[in-house]
């Protein structure tokens, strides 16, 4: 039979306003674990950008023996560069070492009687992959000697780990919200389906396939989760602006850097748009699927 | 007037329009329905069934309409076997039965015009062919002017009769009624009885399921008694054996 889709998308949009609550209530629920499954995912986002950025100042330090002349020094810095796993390397004078050390520590005490002979030349060696910085903090020891070595692994294992908790509890709550959110959109639509399973039996009555009678639902769902993904994300928006403007303007989260929403609506709208829509048309057919069978 | 079907010719090879041969089902519950009927309805005949609450009348019509399928037997509607039936030829066989019943079932929120309109579509006609049929199936039954009323608006023996047109509206080669009197008083009873009669003259199978003992006998047409998942009686009036 051939299908006529302007008149399944006339019906779709046509029971989306007949049955005018219970769209409202579709809409509102779909909405709301929208904006839970976007906070949190956005939050983990945040986060794994923080951990990044950290990731990214986290550095090997090589000493270089005071003997070495400026060649010498110079070829241990493209020695190092040449490694696996080095994003990057940066010349440290024993003068600019000094600086940071006095710009990072206030206390007079310690600051006193410090002179840029205590200090010695240095690389800052970064990392493309901190799950290997073991092998690499090896690979420069092999180059500049043992003892002018210094890494911090502890640190290393910590992101990492961080890194990975968050992953997999962020992947586990979106799908476990992910798969709420479509039994609660299911069993909304389910009722407003109830209310109109007489429709759907004269249909099946008079020989109407199950096709002809699931389009309609079909486009109604879709029509539902584009509207929620709609509004879920102006929301989402305003929030995550908000909470954005709140951390940037407290003195104690300072450290805290939020990942401006313009640089990624994109991805977000993307996101949005899809889930909704699978949500939406997922949820009508499930709950259509009962009265089909007369 | 125009003749108001289409030939449907039998597919089985196996004489007349509805055929039950040595049929019984037995529910999931252990209610054993029918017995082991047989029964022949020809084409083009009206023929009432009629028999007490618990006979197996409700089981006839679900098999009729590919709602359930038989226990053991043969069931053969429009050349369609009801035993070997798949799931994709159960609209086409809903397509060439019209079913009306004793609740009407229209849908509230359409107009008389839309009930009707939304059964066309439902199987896929034009727009153009439901503008060309429904007036001409609302002034069968004697409606044209109530095309754009509500079920609400309308008497018992009016729903009933939109439900006759939208039985009609498809053009299927076999109606079948489930009380459709049931809802109604007696006046309005006899009105629908002889629309039913006249669609029956226009070349189309009438089947009317009832227990009105009085409305049976005033039609002189074939009644068949069930009685306890058997036919008891087969003849021209209610108490024929």
């Amino acid at each position: 039979m051939k299908h006529d889709f302007s008149y399944f998308m006339r019906e779709g949009v046509s029971n989306l306003f007949s049955h005018g609550f219970m769209s409202f209530a579709a809409i509102g629920i779909t909405v709301a674990c929208l904006l839970i499954m976007g906070t949190f995912s956005l939050v983990a986002y945040n986060a794994e950008k923080l951990l990044q950025t950290l990731e990214s100042e986290y550095e090997i330090l090589a000493f270089v023996e005071d003997e070495n002349d400026t060649a010498q020094t110079k070829s241990i810095g493209a020695q190092i560069e040449a490694l696996d796993n080095v994003k990057s390397v940066e010349f440290i004078t024993r003068e600019e070492a000094m600086a940071a050390f006095e710009e990072r520590t206030l206390d007079e005490y310690m600051r006193a009687n410090i002179t840029s002979d205590m200090f010695r030349d240095r690389y800052a060696v970064f990392v493309e992959d901190l799950n290997l910085v073991n092998q690499t903090a090896n690979d420069v020891r092999s180059i500049v000697g043992e003892k002018n070595v210094r890494v911090d692994e502890d640190i290393a294992g910590g992101f990492i780990l961080v890194r990975n908790v968050a992953g997999a509890v962020s992947l586990a709550l979106i799908a476990i919200l992910l798969v709420v959110s479509v039994f609660i959109i299911s069993n909304t639509i389910r009722l407003t389906t109830f209310d109109r399973r007489d429709e759907i039996a004269i249909m099946k009555m008079v020989g109407a396939t199950n096709w002809f009678i699931r389009w309609p639902f079909v486009y109604e769902g879709f029509l539902l989760g584009l509207l929620s993904a709609i509004i879920a994300f102006g929301m989402q928006w305003l929030v995550y602006a908000l909470v954005a403007k709140g951390i940037a303007s407290a003195d104690t989260l300072q450290f805290l850097h939020v990942v401006p929403f313009k640089s990624i609506w994109k991805p977000v709208a993307a996101i949005f748009g899809t889930a909704g829509m699978v949500v939406g048309v997922g949820g009508s057919l499930t709950a259509i699927r009962k009265f089909l069978q007369v | 007037m125009e003749k108001y079907r289409v030939s449907h010719r039998n597919k089985g090879g196996i004489a007349g329009v509805i055929r039950l041969k040595d049929v019984e089902k037995e529910y999931e519950n252990g209610t054993h329905a029918l017995r082991g009927i047989s029964l022949t309805i020809e084409d083009g005949e009206f023929v009432f069934l009629v028999g007490p609450s618990g006979s197996g009348k409700s089981t006839i019509i679900k098999l009729l309409t590919g709602e359930i399928i038989p226990t053991s037997g043969r069931v053969i509607v429009n050349g369609f076997s009801m035993t070997k039936i798949s799931d994709r030829q159960i609209p086409l066989l809903r397509r060439s039965i019209g079913v009306i019943f004793q609740d009407f079932r229209l849908i509230e929120k359409k107009t008389v015009y839309e009930n009707l309109s939304f059964a066309m579509r439902a199987v896929g006609a034009s727009p153009r062919t439901i503008r060309g049929r429904i007036p001409y199936a609302l002034k069968l039954v004697g409606l044209e002017e109530k095309a754009n009323q509500y079920p609400h608006e309308l008497s018992g023996g009016e729903q009933q009769r939109v439900a006759i047109a939208r039985a009609l509206v498809n053009n299927p080669n076999t109606i079948i009624a489930d009380e459709p009197t049931g809802n109604l008083d007696p006046a309005r009873s006899l009105e629908i009885m002889r629309l039913l009669g006249r669609i029956n003259e226009l070349g189309t199978t009438v089947v009317v399921v009832t227990h009105e003992r009085g409305l049976v006998n005033r039609f002189h047409k074939r009644v068949v008694l069930l009685e306890d998942g058997l036919i008891t009686g087969d003849g021209l009036s209610y108490d024929a054996k």
